[in-house]
């Protein structure tokens, strides 16, 4: 990627609303370009800057009280504030509790999908993957080989199956690796890799797919639980966790870089 | 629809929602009263509509509502002259290569947070910049909502949401950047 391309997505990137390959090609490139490293730093530094300064205005009780008292009936109790002291992790707490209406990239209505219509291939996966990521808490069954040693993990799954997964240990960036399973998903056996991210497990699973249906970044959300799924040199990578879409996110990024 | 699911959806779509509703309005018209003004007059075009609500975002559907109340508020009130913009040369600079070059000159926003006055001056730089990016930047930062969600509520295709974040963005790093001179 040169400059110009890296350039045109600044915005796109630092808002997170880029595929996981395009964001990666673009942290390969400005970690090689200085120039573009200090323009990409300066819009992440703004964005920092405006959200810890700027002024969330809560509404003055008495406004919230008229409103209250005019509803069609006044509701007995209170509706819980959404809002909390403005900081870091609102955003994601945001995310959180949205996280089932919305998601970052190609928004799938996943729960009107369910009862509306067939669903499509990829919907069809997404719903194996979350109940492979259910299973696995439901078993404590989360690793066969359980150790944050990626050249344990690699060969481990290398033997048991006809490819070979990516495996790296993402504790620099706040994701570690806590081991590597098999689990049978989409009429096969996959690599399930289980990563930690605070209290949250990420599943990560891995098989061949070279006939993608698409190459772009796609997220589904259902009862809770946010899958995203990618390909990558012939490789179809499907995270799933409670973890919020926008970390999820992070986490595939994180991923795809290390690569 | 009977009373009490038309409270549940009333909870839902507005009281939920009216952290969000306040804030958005009260950034669109910088002032307490008028914001107070637009929310509830957002909130009875809102009961008239509630039955009609299909969709899955109740947040993104209610402020839409206040931003559509505020740009009928403006034009009522006041009928000349909107916002001032910022500065109206940089209104007109391009986003073009030769930009960034002068971008390299402009303020670092960290050397804002060692200034006591910090949030002063964001909070002004915010309220300066016109109606049209004063706008996405609340929806992305204080609401953080996506591109896509943007659009919804501002009416505009996604490609605009990313321009305009752009030109607001640049708008703010230029206005921050006498601050630092002046550290």
């Amino acid at each position: 990627m040169d400059c110009n391309s890296a350039r045109r997505h600044l915005h796109a990137y630092v808002d997170r609303e880029l595929d996981v390959a395009s964001a990666s090609a673009i942290d390969r490139h400005i970690a090689s370009c200085e120039a573009c490293d200090t323009i990409f730093s300066r819009q992440a530094e703004l964005r920092r800057t405006l959200r810890e300064h700027v002024t969330y205005h809560d509404v003055p009780p008495a406004l919230a009280a008229r409103i209250r008292a005019r509803a069609p009936a006044a509701p007995a109790t209170p509706a819980p504030s959404r809002r909390l002291p403005w900081g870091a992790f609102l955003p994601r707490l945001q995310w959180l509790q949205f996280g089932a209406a919305v998601a970052a990239t190609a928004v799938l209505s996943w729960t009107a999908g369910v009862q509306y219509a067939s669903l499509s291939e990829d919907e069809l996966v997404a719903e194996q993957v979350m109940a492979g990521h259910a299973r696995s808490l439901l078993t404590s069954r989360v690793t066969d080989v359980a150790t944050s040693d990626q050249h344990t993990v690699k060969p481990w799954l290398s033997r048991k199956l006809d490819f070979s997964p990516p495996v790296t240990d993402l504790t620099p960036v706040g994701f570690p690796l806590l081991g590597g399973r098999l689990d049978y998903l989409a009429g096969r056996p996959v690599a399930a890799l289980a990563y930690q991210h605070r209290q949250h497990l990420i599943n990560l699973f891995v098989w061949p797919d070279h006939k993608a249906s698409s190459e772009a970044t796609q997220t589904f959300s259902k009862d809770g639980y946010n899958v995203l799924r990618w390909t990558e040199g012939g490789l179809a990578f499907w995270a799933v966790s409670d973890l919020n879409a926008a970390e999820l996110k992070d986490f595939a990024q994180a991923y795809s870089s290390a690569q | 629809m009977n009373e009490q699911s038309r409270n549940e959806k009333f909870e839902r779509l507005f009281v939920t929602h009216l952290d969000a509703a306040y804030d958005l309005a009260r950034w669109l018209t910088r002032d307490e009263r008028n914001a107070e003004d637009v929310v509830q007059e957002a909130f009875l075009r809102a009961i008239k509509f509630m039955d009609g609500f299909r969709g899955e975002n109740a947040r993104v559907w209610l402020l839409a509502i206040v931003r559509n109340t505020y740009y009928t508020w403006l034009r009522k009130n006041y009928a000349h002259g909107q916002s001032v913009p910022l500065d109206e040369e940089s209104m007109s600079a391009d986003d073009s290569e030769a930009s960034y070059a002068g971008n390299e000159a402009s303020a670092s926003a960290e050397h804002l947070l060692h200034q006591k006055d910090a949030k002063r001056l964001i909070n002004q730089a915010l309220e300066q910049l016109p109606d049209e990016f004063r706008e996405v930047i609340v929806l992305r930062e204080l609401e953080d909502l996506s591109y896509k969600e943007i659009a919804a509520v501002a009416e505009i295709p996604i490609g605009t949401v990313m321009s305009r974040l752009a030109r607001a963005r640049k708008l703010l790093l230029q206005h921050l950047q006498p601050v630092r001179q002046e550290a």
